[in-house]
Protein backbone atom coordinates (compact mmCIF):
# COMPACT_ATOMS: atom_id res chain seq x y z
CA UNK A 1 0.00 0.00 0.00
CA UNK A 2 1.20 3.03 -0.72
CA UNK A 3 1.75 5.95 1.86
CA UNK A 4 -0.28 8.61 1.65
CA UNK A 5 1.89 12.15 0.84
CA UNK A 6 1.06 15.28 2.57
CA UNK A 7 0.99 18.62 0.94
CA UNK A 8 4.35 19.93 2.35
CA UNK A 9 6.30 16.67 0.98
CA UNK A 10 4.32 17.10 -2.63
CA UNK A 11 5.29 20.88 -2.42
CA UNK A 12 9.11 19.61 -1.20
CA UNK A 13 9.53 17.91 -4.72
CA UNK A 14 9.31 21.52 -6.51
CA UNK A 15 12.24 23.57 -7.56
CA UNK A 16 11.17 26.79 -6.07
CA UNK A 17 13.15 30.28 -5.80
CA UNK A 18 12.29 32.41 -2.96
CA UNK A 19 11.92 36.05 -3.10
CA UNK A 20 12.49 36.63 0.46
CA UNK A 21 10.36 39.79 1.82
CA UNK A 22 8.90 40.27 -1.38
CA UNK A 23 5.45 38.37 -1.15
CA UNK A 24 4.12 38.73 -4.81
CA UNK A 25 0.34 37.87 -2.55
CA UNK A 26 -0.76 39.89 -0.12
CA UNK A 27 -4.48 39.54 2.22
CA UNK A 28 -6.02 41.66 3.90
CA UNK A 29 -6.71 39.81 7.23
CA UNK A 30 -9.58 42.50 8.11
CA UNK A 31 -11.96 41.73 4.80
CA UNK A 32 -10.94 37.92 5.13
CA UNK A 33 -12.51 38.20 8.78
CA UNK A 34 -16.16 39.28 7.22
CA UNK A 35 -15.54 36.05 4.94
CA UNK A 36 -17.86 33.06 6.00
CA UNK A 37 -17.32 30.87 3.44
CA UNK A 38 -13.32 31.02 3.15
CA UNK A 39 -13.25 29.03 -0.18
CA UNK A 40 -9.40 29.50 -0.21
CA UNK A 41 -8.86 27.19 2.83
CA UNK A 42 -10.04 24.19 0.33
CA UNK A 43 -9.10 25.18 -3.29
CA UNK A 44 -5.88 26.43 -3.17
CA UNK A 45 -3.46 23.46 -4.57
CA UNK A 46 -0.32 24.24 -2.15
CA UNK A 47 -3.03 24.31 1.08
CA UNK A 48 -1.15 27.73 1.46
CA UNK A 49 -4.45 29.85 3.29
CA UNK A 50 -4.58 28.02 6.98
CA UNK A 51 -7.21 28.68 9.73
CA UNK A 52 -5.63 29.86 12.80
CA UNK A 53 -8.17 31.02 16.02
CA UNK A 54 -10.70 31.85 13.09
CA UNK A 55 -8.04 34.04 11.72
CA UNK A 56 -6.87 33.58 8.04
CA UNK A 57 -3.24 32.89 7.38
CA UNK A 58 -1.20 32.92 3.95
CA UNK A 59 2.40 31.82 3.26
CA UNK A 60 3.72 32.68 -0.31
CA UNK A 61 6.34 30.35 -0.16
CA UNK A 62 5.66 27.05 -2.34
CA UNK A 63 3.33 29.36 -4.73
CA UNK A 64 2.15 27.39 -7.81
CA UNK A 65 1.27 30.49 -8.95
CA UNK A 66 -2.42 29.11 -10.64
CA UNK A 67 -4.62 32.24 -9.57
CA UNK A 68 -7.05 30.32 -8.10
CA UNK A 69 -7.50 31.79 -4.92
CA UNK A 70 -7.76 35.52 -6.38
CA UNK A 71 -10.85 34.34 -8.57
CA UNK A 72 -12.00 32.04 -6.19
CA UNK A 73 -12.24 34.71 -3.76
CA UNK A 74 -15.80 36.08 -2.84
CA UNK A 75 -14.09 39.10 -0.81
CA UNK A 76 -13.39 42.29 -3.24
CA UNK A 77 -9.90 43.03 -1.92
CA UNK A 78 -9.24 40.61 0.05
CA UNK A 79 -6.76 39.32 -2.02
CA UNK A 80 -3.83 41.41 -3.63
CA UNK A 81 -2.81 39.13 -6.67
CA UNK A 82 0.25 39.35 -8.91
CA UNK A 83 3.45 36.67 -10.38
CA UNK A 84 6.66 36.67 -8.46
CA UNK A 85 8.97 39.29 -9.98
CA UNK A 86 11.22 37.48 -12.96
CA UNK A 87 13.00 34.26 -11.96
CA UNK A 88 11.68 34.02 -8.66
CA UNK A 89 8.69 31.51 -7.88
CA UNK A 90 7.86 27.84 -9.04
CA UNK A 91 10.51 26.77 -11.48
CA UNK A 92 8.65 23.38 -13.21
CA UNK A 93 11.52 20.84 -14.24
CA UNK A 94 8.48 18.76 -16.05
CA UNK A 95 5.19 20.19 -16.36
CA UNK B 1 11.99 54.35 -35.39
CA UNK B 2 14.30 54.44 -32.10
CA UNK B 3 16.86 51.52 -31.89
CA UNK B 4 15.27 49.84 -29.27
CA UNK B 5 11.90 49.32 -30.86
CA UNK B 6 10.59 45.86 -32.16
CA UNK B 7 7.92 45.19 -35.11
CA UNK B 8 6.54 42.70 -33.01
CA UNK B 9 6.80 42.46 -28.55
CA UNK B 10 5.54 39.12 -27.45
CA UNK B 11 4.65 38.43 -23.92
CA UNK B 12 4.87 34.99 -22.91
CA UNK B 13 6.81 31.82 -24.43
CA UNK B 14 4.26 29.63 -24.13
CA UNK B 15 2.52 27.43 -27.57
CA UNK B 16 0.43 30.18 -28.64
CA UNK B 17 3.80 32.99 -28.00
CA UNK B 18 6.23 30.67 -29.03
CA UNK B 19 4.58 30.16 -32.55
CA UNK B 20 3.37 33.39 -33.75
CA UNK B 21 7.33 34.48 -32.39
CA UNK B 22 8.45 31.61 -34.79
CA UNK B 23 6.22 32.39 -38.12
CA UNK B 24 7.06 36.20 -37.41
CA UNK B 25 10.76 35.74 -37.37
CA UNK B 26 10.35 34.01 -40.31
CA UNK B 27 8.79 36.59 -42.41
CA UNK B 28 11.64 38.90 -41.07
CA UNK B 29 10.14 41.07 -38.27
CA UNK B 30 12.21 42.27 -35.90
CA UNK B 31 10.29 39.78 -32.36
CA UNK B 32 11.09 39.94 -28.78
CA UNK B 33 9.60 37.25 -27.03
CA UNK B 34 9.69 37.70 -23.32
CA UNK B 35 9.26 34.73 -20.87
CA UNK B 36 8.77 35.35 -16.79
CA UNK B 37 10.20 32.08 -16.01
CA UNK B 38 14.00 31.02 -15.52
CA UNK B 39 13.25 29.12 -18.86
CA UNK B 40 10.21 29.00 -21.20
CA UNK B 41 8.01 26.07 -19.80
CA UNK B 42 9.16 26.80 -16.53
CA UNK B 43 5.92 28.42 -15.18
CA UNK B 44 3.43 25.95 -17.60
CA UNK B 45 1.60 22.53 -16.93
CA UNK B 46 -0.25 20.72 -19.19
CA UNK B 47 -2.42 17.38 -18.53
CA UNK B 48 -1.33 16.33 -20.48
CA UNK B 49 -2.04 15.79 -24.29
CA UNK B 50 -1.31 17.71 -27.49
CA UNK B 51 -3.12 17.53 -30.35
CA UNK B 52 -0.46 17.50 -33.05
CA UNK B 53 -2.53 19.20 -36.24
CA UNK B 54 -2.17 22.60 -36.00
CA UNK B 55 1.99 22.45 -35.19
CA UNK B 56 2.17 20.16 -38.19
CA UNK B 57 0.99 22.48 -40.45
CA UNK B 58 3.30 25.27 -39.05
CA UNK B 59 6.49 23.21 -38.92
CA UNK B 60 5.74 20.15 -41.01
CA UNK B 61 7.27 16.87 -39.23
CA UNK B 62 7.65 18.63 -35.87
CA UNK B 63 7.34 15.05 -34.07
CA UNK B 64 10.59 13.85 -35.78
CA UNK B 65 12.62 16.28 -33.63
CA UNK B 66 10.28 18.07 -31.13
CA UNK B 67 10.68 16.08 -26.87
CA UNK B 68 7.52 14.71 -27.62
CA UNK B 69 6.30 11.64 -24.71
CA UNK B 70 4.34 9.05 -26.44
CA UNK B 71 2.33 8.80 -28.98
CA UNK B 72 -1.65 8.29 -28.07
CA UNK B 73 -3.21 5.23 -29.20
CA UNK B 74 -5.48 4.22 -26.45
CA UNK B 75 -8.39 6.00 -24.84
CA UNK B 76 -9.99 5.23 -21.71
CA UNK B 77 -13.36 7.08 -19.53
CA UNK B 78 -14.01 5.36 -16.89
CA UNK B 79 -16.66 5.83 -14.34
CA UNK B 80 -16.02 5.67 -10.87
CA UNK B 81 -17.70 5.32 -7.83
CA UNK B 82 -15.86 4.78 -4.69
CA UNK B 83 -15.43 0.71 -5.01
CA UNK B 84 -16.56 0.35 -8.87
CA UNK B 85 -14.83 1.92 -12.35
CA UNK B 86 -16.23 1.17 -15.39
CA UNK B 87 -14.72 2.02 -18.54
CA UNK B 88 -14.98 2.67 -22.10
CA UNK B 89 -11.28 1.34 -23.84
CA UNK B 90 -10.98 2.31 -27.14
CA UNK B 91 -7.34 0.80 -28.93
CA UNK B 92 -6.85 1.22 -32.56
CA UNK B 93 -4.11 1.82 -35.03
CA UNK B 94 -6.17 4.95 -36.38
CA UNK B 95 -6.33 6.95 -33.58
CA UNK B 96 -2.55 7.63 -33.54
CA UNK B 97 -2.30 8.08 -37.71
CA UNK B 98 -3.02 10.06 -40.79
CA UNK B 99 -3.15 13.44 -39.25
CA UNK B 100 -5.38 12.57 -36.57
CA UNK B 101 -1.66 12.08 -34.34
CA UNK B 102 -1.83 13.54 -30.43
CA UNK B 103 1.41 12.63 -28.09
CA UNK B 104 1.38 13.44 -23.85
CA UNK B 105 3.96 16.19 -23.53
CA UNK B 106 5.57 18.02 -20.32
CA UNK B 107 5.60 21.39 -20.87
CA UNK B 108 9.00 22.45 -19.56
CA UNK B 109 10.80 20.45 -22.10
CA UNK B 110 8.33 20.80 -24.92
CA UNK B 111 8.13 24.46 -24.63
CA UNK B 112 11.58 24.87 -24.63
CA UNK B 113 12.30 23.45 -27.56
CA UNK B 114 9.67 25.37 -29.18
CA UNK B 115 10.53 28.90 -28.01
CA UNK B 116 14.19 27.74 -29.38
CA UNK B 117 12.75 27.36 -32.72
CA UNK B 118 11.50 30.56 -32.30
CA UNK B 119 15.31 31.84 -31.32
CA UNK B 120 16.62 30.02 -34.59
CA UNK B 121 14.02 31.96 -36.93
CA UNK B 122 15.48 34.82 -35.49
CA UNK B 123 13.43 35.92 -32.83
CA UNK B 124 15.13 37.39 -29.81
CA UNK B 125 13.80 35.33 -26.67
CA UNK B 126 14.16 37.04 -22.96
CA UNK B 127 13.91 34.66 -20.20
CA UNK B 128 13.68 35.56 -16.19
CA UNK B 129 11.62 39.04 -16.76
CA UNK B 130 8.32 39.87 -15.80
CA UNK B 131 6.49 42.22 -17.82
CA UNK B 132 4.67 44.53 -14.99
CA UNK B 133 2.48 46.60 -17.69
CA UNK B 134 2.01 47.87 -21.42
CA UNK B 135 3.08 51.25 -22.74
CA UNK B 136 0.46 53.42 -23.51
CA UNK B 137 0.51 56.51 -25.72
CA UNK B 138 -2.56 57.93 -27.47
CA UNK B 139 -5.22 55.33 -26.29
CA UNK B 140 -2.97 52.78 -27.79
CA UNK B 141 -0.75 49.97 -26.92
CA UNK B 142 2.98 51.02 -27.49
CA UNK B 143 4.84 48.79 -25.74
CA UNK B 144 5.83 46.87 -22.60
CA UNK B 145 6.68 47.53 -19.34
CA UNK B 146 9.08 45.95 -16.91
CA UNK B 147 10.18 46.76 -14.09
CA UNK B 148 11.91 50.52 -14.94
CA UNK B 149 12.43 49.44 -18.59
CA UNK B 150 10.06 50.76 -21.28
CA UNK B 151 9.98 48.49 -24.65
CA UNK B 152 8.52 49.89 -27.45
CA UNK B 153 7.11 47.74 -30.37
CA UNK B 154 4.52 48.35 -33.15
CA UNK B 155 2.30 45.84 -31.94
CA UNK B 156 2.36 43.70 -29.05
CA UNK B 157 0.89 40.06 -28.68
CA UNK B 158 -0.84 39.09 -25.18
CA UNK B 159 0.07 35.09 -24.80
CA UNK B 160 0.59 35.84 -21.21
CA UNK B 161 -1.53 32.95 -20.19
CA UNK B 162 -5.11 32.62 -18.88
CA UNK B 163 -4.90 34.71 -15.55
CA UNK B 164 -3.56 37.06 -18.66
CA UNK B 165 -3.18 40.48 -15.98
CA UNK B 166 -2.26 42.49 -18.70
CA UNK B 167 -5.41 42.33 -20.97
CA UNK B 168 -7.23 42.94 -17.62
CA UNK B 169 -5.19 45.92 -17.39
CA UNK B 170 -6.10 47.54 -20.54
CA UNK B 171 -9.94 46.24 -20.37
CA UNK B 172 -9.49 43.59 -22.95
CA UNK B 173 -10.61 40.95 -20.70
CA UNK B 174 -12.94 40.67 -17.45
CA UNK B 175 -11.72 39.12 -14.44
CA UNK B 176 -12.54 35.36 -14.79
CA UNK B 177 -15.35 34.06 -12.68
CA UNK B 178 -15.50 30.93 -10.68
CA UNK B 179 -17.77 29.07 -13.09
CA UNK B 180 -15.60 30.49 -15.93
CA UNK B 181 -12.41 28.17 -14.77
CA UNK B 182 -11.20 25.02 -13.56
CA UNK B 183 -7.86 24.24 -11.86
CA UNK B 184 -5.67 21.48 -12.58
CA UNK B 185 -3.82 19.87 -10.16
CA UNK B 186 -0.98 17.13 -11.42
CA UNK B 187 1.90 14.64 -10.30
CA UNK B 188 4.28 13.64 -12.24
CA UNK B 189 4.73 9.91 -11.03
CA UNK B 190 8.00 7.90 -12.31
CA UNK B 191 7.68 4.52 -13.37
CA UNK B 192 10.34 2.88 -15.59
CA UNK B 193 9.29 2.72 -19.75
CA UNK B 194 8.81 -0.97 -19.97
CA UNK B 195 6.42 -0.92 -16.70
CA UNK B 196 4.45 1.78 -18.54
CA UNK B 197 4.26 -0.47 -21.48
CA UNK B 198 3.20 -3.97 -19.87
CA UNK B 199 0.64 -1.80 -17.55
CA UNK B 200 -0.88 -0.19 -20.04
CA UNK B 201 -0.82 -2.78 -22.68
CA UNK B 202 1.61 -0.81 -24.99
CA UNK B 203 3.90 -1.44 -27.84
CA UNK B 204 7.48 1.22 -27.40
CA UNK B 205 6.65 4.80 -28.01
CA UNK B 206 2.88 4.29 -27.74
CA UNK B 207 0.81 5.92 -24.99
CA UNK B 208 -2.52 5.81 -23.17
CA UNK B 209 -4.70 8.51 -22.04
CA UNK B 210 -7.17 8.38 -19.70
CA UNK B 211 -10.09 10.34 -17.94
CA UNK B 212 -12.10 9.52 -15.07
CA UNK B 213 -15.43 10.90 -14.03
CA UNK B 214 -17.58 10.06 -10.81
CA UNK B 215 -16.27 9.52 -7.31
CA UNK B 216 -12.39 10.84 -8.22
CA UNK B 217 -14.02 14.33 -7.85
CA UNK B 218 -16.26 13.45 -4.83
CA UNK B 219 -19.34 14.17 -7.26
CA UNK B 220 -18.12 17.84 -7.94
CA UNK B 221 -17.71 19.41 -11.24
CA UNK B 222 -14.70 18.01 -12.71
CA UNK B 223 -12.79 14.95 -13.32
CA UNK B 224 -9.35 12.74 -13.34
CA UNK B 225 -6.80 12.54 -16.26
CA UNK B 226 -3.91 9.72 -16.57
CA UNK B 227 -1.05 10.27 -19.40
CA UNK B 228 1.52 8.17 -19.69
CA UNK B 229 4.86 10.13 -20.34
CA UNK B 230 8.22 8.10 -21.43
CA UNK B 231 9.43 7.20 -18.28
CA UNK B 232 6.52 8.95 -15.99
CA UNK B 233 2.60 8.83 -15.52
CA UNK B 234 0.88 12.21 -15.29
CA UNK B 235 -1.70 12.14 -12.83
CA UNK B 236 -4.31 14.58 -11.50
CA UNK B 237 -7.39 15.97 -11.16
CA UNK B 238 -9.04 19.02 -12.58
CA UNK B 239 -12.07 20.81 -10.48
CA UNK B 240 -14.22 23.30 -11.84
CA UNK B 241 -13.82 26.77 -9.14
CA UNK B 242 -17.81 27.50 -8.86
CA UNK B 243 -18.55 23.99 -7.71
CA UNK B 244 -15.13 24.27 -5.27
CA UNK B 245 -16.49 26.12 -2.54
CA UNK B 246 -17.18 24.35 0.43
CA UNK B 247 -15.59 20.97 0.84
CA UNK B 248 -14.53 18.91 3.30
CA UNK B 249 -11.41 18.17 1.59
CA UNK B 250 -8.12 20.00 0.34
CA UNK B 251 -7.34 19.90 -3.45
CA UNK B 252 -4.27 18.56 -2.76
CA UNK B 253 -6.19 15.78 -0.68
CA UNK B 254 -8.20 15.14 -3.11
CA UNK B 255 -5.68 14.17 -5.28
CA UNK B 256 -3.85 11.77 -2.89
CA UNK B 257 -7.35 10.19 -2.57
CA UNK B 258 -7.57 9.72 -6.07
CA UNK B 259 -4.20 8.03 -5.96
CA UNK B 260 -4.85 5.74 -3.45
CA UNK B 261 -8.46 4.44 -5.46
CA UNK B 262 -8.39 1.11 -6.07
CA UNK B 263 -8.86 1.48 -9.87
CA UNK B 264 -5.89 3.74 -10.03
CA UNK B 265 -3.55 2.45 -7.29
CA UNK B 266 -2.37 -0.71 -9.46
CA UNK B 267 -1.54 1.86 -12.44
CA UNK B 268 0.83 4.03 -10.37
CA UNK B 269 2.63 1.38 -7.78
CA UNK B 270 5.69 1.33 -7.02
CA UNK B 271 6.05 4.62 -8.99
CA UNK B 272 7.75 7.75 -7.11
CA UNK B 273 6.44 11.49 -7.22
CA UNK B 274 8.55 13.97 -8.88
CA UNK B 275 6.44 17.24 -8.91
CA UNK B 276 3.42 18.39 -8.13
CA UNK B 277 1.79 21.35 -10.26
CA UNK B 278 -1.27 23.14 -10.40
CA UNK B 279 -2.60 25.76 -13.27
CA UNK B 280 -5.55 27.22 -14.01
CA UNK B 281 -7.77 26.27 -16.89
CA UNK B 282 -10.37 28.86 -18.94
CA UNK B 283 -13.47 26.81 -19.48
CA UNK B 284 -16.35 28.55 -20.57
CA UNK B 285 -15.34 28.19 -24.28
CA UNK B 286 -17.18 30.72 -26.83
CA UNK B 287 -19.20 32.74 -23.86
CA UNK B 288 -15.73 33.73 -22.71
CA UNK B 289 -13.83 34.92 -25.78
CA UNK B 290 -12.45 38.41 -24.65
CA UNK B 291 -11.97 41.63 -26.86
CA UNK B 292 -9.23 40.01 -29.72
CA UNK B 293 -7.52 42.78 -31.00
CA UNK B 294 -7.49 46.51 -30.37
CA UNK B 295 -4.45 49.33 -31.41
CA UNK B 296 -1.84 47.92 -31.50
CA UNK B 297 -2.39 44.45 -29.43
CA UNK B 298 -3.75 41.15 -29.66
CA UNK B 299 -4.24 38.27 -27.86
CA UNK B 300 -3.98 35.19 -28.01
CA UNK B 301 -3.99 31.24 -26.58
CA UNK B 302 -4.99 30.51 -23.09
CA UNK B 303 -4.81 34.67 -22.14
CA UNK B 304 -7.81 35.09 -24.82
CA UNK B 305 -9.71 31.42 -23.50
CA UNK B 306 -9.29 29.06 -26.55
CA UNK B 307 -9.88 25.99 -24.72
CA UNK B 308 -12.46 23.21 -25.13
CA UNK B 309 -13.38 21.02 -22.67
CA UNK B 310 -16.43 18.39 -23.89
CA UNK B 311 -15.77 15.87 -20.89
CA UNK B 312 -14.24 13.19 -22.19
CA UNK B 313 -11.88 15.24 -24.80
CA UNK B 314 -9.93 18.67 -23.57
CA UNK B 315 -8.20 21.12 -25.90
CA UNK B 316 -5.98 24.16 -25.36
CA UNK B 317 -2.23 23.72 -26.96
CA UNK B 318 -3.79 23.40 -30.28
CA UNK B 319 -5.84 25.88 -30.46
CA UNK B 320 -3.16 28.24 -28.74
CA UNK B 321 -0.87 27.30 -31.46
CA UNK B 322 -3.40 28.00 -34.33
CA UNK B 323 -4.44 31.29 -32.55
CA UNK B 324 -0.91 32.10 -32.30
CA UNK B 325 -0.80 31.33 -36.31
CA UNK B 326 -3.32 33.70 -36.97
CA UNK B 327 -1.94 36.39 -34.81
CA UNK B 328 1.34 36.43 -36.56
CA UNK B 329 -0.57 36.10 -40.01
CA UNK B 330 -2.58 39.22 -39.22
CA UNK B 331 0.46 41.31 -38.07
CA UNK B 332 2.25 40.13 -41.57
CA UNK B 333 -0.39 41.31 -43.87
CA UNK B 334 -1.06 44.45 -41.21
CA UNK B 335 1.86 45.88 -43.37
CA UNK B 336 3.34 47.89 -40.63
CA UNK B 337 0.35 49.77 -39.87
CA UNK B 338 -1.36 48.10 -36.46
CA UNK B 339 -4.64 49.70 -36.11
CA UNK B 340 -7.98 48.11 -34.77
CA UNK B 341 -9.20 48.18 -38.32
CA UNK B 342 -5.70 46.59 -39.50
CA UNK B 343 -6.00 43.86 -36.56
CA UNK B 344 -9.18 42.76 -37.06
CA UNK B 345 -8.35 40.44 -39.54
CA UNK B 346 -6.98 38.25 -36.56
CA UNK B 347 -10.72 37.35 -35.26
CA UNK B 348 -10.97 36.85 -39.31
CA UNK B 349 -8.65 34.45 -40.12
CA UNK B 350 -9.67 32.69 -36.28
CA UNK B 351 -13.56 32.62 -37.71
CA UNK B 352 -12.03 30.72 -40.69
CA UNK B 353 -10.34 28.15 -38.51
CA UNK B 354 -10.75 25.69 -36.96
CA UNK B 355 -10.14 27.86 -33.16
CA UNK B 356 -13.82 29.41 -33.77
CA UNK B 357 -15.31 27.01 -35.85
CA UNK B 358 -14.99 24.35 -32.93
CA UNK B 359 -15.21 26.26 -29.68
CA UNK B 360 -18.83 28.15 -31.66
CA UNK B 361 -19.88 23.84 -32.42
CA UNK B 362 -19.05 23.18 -28.40
CA UNK B 363 -20.26 26.33 -27.27
CA UNK B 364 -23.82 24.52 -25.24
CA UNK B 365 -21.16 22.04 -23.57
CA UNK B 366 -19.76 23.96 -20.62
CA UNK B 367 -23.65 24.69 -19.48
CA UNK B 368 -24.06 20.68 -20.31
CA UNK B 369 -21.48 19.77 -18.08
CA UNK B 370 -23.06 21.93 -15.06
CA UNK B 371 -25.36 18.94 -14.14
CA UNK B 372 -24.26 17.33 -10.67
CA UNK B 373 -25.99 13.99 -12.06
CA UNK B 374 -23.27 13.39 -14.50
CA UNK B 375 -20.55 13.67 -11.60
CA UNK B 376 -23.08 11.48 -8.84
CA UNK B 377 -26.21 9.61 -10.03
CA UNK B 378 -24.69 8.40 -13.73
CA UNK B 379 -21.14 6.60 -12.45
CA UNK B 380 -23.21 5.01 -9.83
CA UNK B 381 -26.05 3.94 -12.06
CA UNK B 382 -23.48 2.76 -14.80
CA UNK B 383 -21.42 0.64 -11.75
CA UNK B 384 -24.39 -0.43 -10.31
CA UNK B 385 -25.78 -1.89 -13.91
CA UNK B 386 -22.76 -3.61 -14.74
CA UNK B 387 -21.77 -4.84 -11.43
CA UNK B 388 -25.42 -6.71 -11.59
CA UNK B 389 -24.49 -7.99 -15.37
CA UNK B 390 -21.48 -9.81 -14.26
CA UNK B 391 -22.43 -10.98 -11.14
CA UNK B 392 -23.22 -14.92 -10.53
CA UNK B 393 -24.24 -15.45 -6.85
CA UNK B 394 -26.61 -18.32 -7.52
CA UNK B 395 -30.13 -16.88 -6.86
CA UNK B 396 -32.40 -16.27 -9.22
CA UNK B 397 -32.06 -14.01 -12.39
CA UNK B 398 -34.21 -11.30 -13.06
CA UNK B 399 -35.25 -10.49 -16.49
CA UNK B 400 -33.01 -8.31 -18.57
CA UNK B 401 -35.07 -5.25 -18.57
CA UNK B 402 -36.10 -5.13 -15.18
CA UNK B 403 -32.52 -5.12 -14.38
CA UNK B 404 -31.78 -2.24 -16.84
CA UNK B 405 -34.37 -0.69 -15.65
CA UNK B 406 -34.07 -0.41 -11.56
CA UNK B 407 -30.72 1.52 -11.24
CA UNK B 408 -32.10 3.84 -14.48
CA UNK B 409 -35.73 4.51 -12.38
CA UNK B 410 -33.80 5.64 -9.52
CA UNK B 411 -32.32 8.12 -11.24
CA UNK B 412 -36.16 8.83 -12.71
CA UNK B 413 -36.42 7.57 -16.53
CA UNK B 414 -37.18 10.58 -17.92
CA UNK B 415 -34.50 12.87 -16.35
CA UNK B 416 -31.99 10.21 -18.11
CA UNK B 417 -34.07 10.31 -21.29
CA UNK B 418 -33.52 14.40 -21.39
CA UNK B 419 -29.91 14.54 -20.03
CA UNK B 420 -28.81 11.68 -22.96
CA UNK B 421 -30.89 13.90 -25.42
CA UNK B 422 -29.39 17.64 -24.04
CA UNK B 423 -25.55 16.16 -24.05
CA UNK B 424 -26.12 15.13 -27.82
CA UNK B 425 -27.61 18.29 -28.97
CA UNK B 426 -24.63 20.18 -27.01
CA UNK B 427 -22.13 17.90 -29.56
Amino acid sequence: MMKRMGVEEKLGLNKFLLDEGNPHIKINKEICRACTGKPCLVACPASLYTLKEEEIGFDYAGCLECGTCRIICPKPGAIDWSYPRGTFGVAYRYG
Amino acid sequence: MSEDRFDVIIVGAGPAGSTAAYILAGAGKEVLLIERGDEPGAKNMTGGRLYGHSLEKIIPGFAQEAPLERRIVKETVSFLTSDTSVSFDLQSELLGSGGKESYSVLRAEFDCWLAKKAEKAGAILVTGIRVDDLFMEEGRVKGVIAGEDIMEAGVVILADGVNSLLAQKIGMKQELKPHQAAVGAKEIIELPGEVIEDRFNLHEGEGAARLFVGDCTKGRIGGGFLYTNKKSISLGLVFTLSDLQSWEKTVPEMVEDFKHHPAVSPLIKGGRTLEYSAHLVPEAGYSMIPKLYGDGVVVVGDAAGFVINIGYMVRGMDLAIASGEAAAKAIISAHDVYTTQALSRYRKLLEESFVIRDLKQYSKFPAFLNNKRIFNEYPQLIAELMTDFFSVDGSPVPPMMKRILKPVKKVGLMKVASDVWKGVRAL
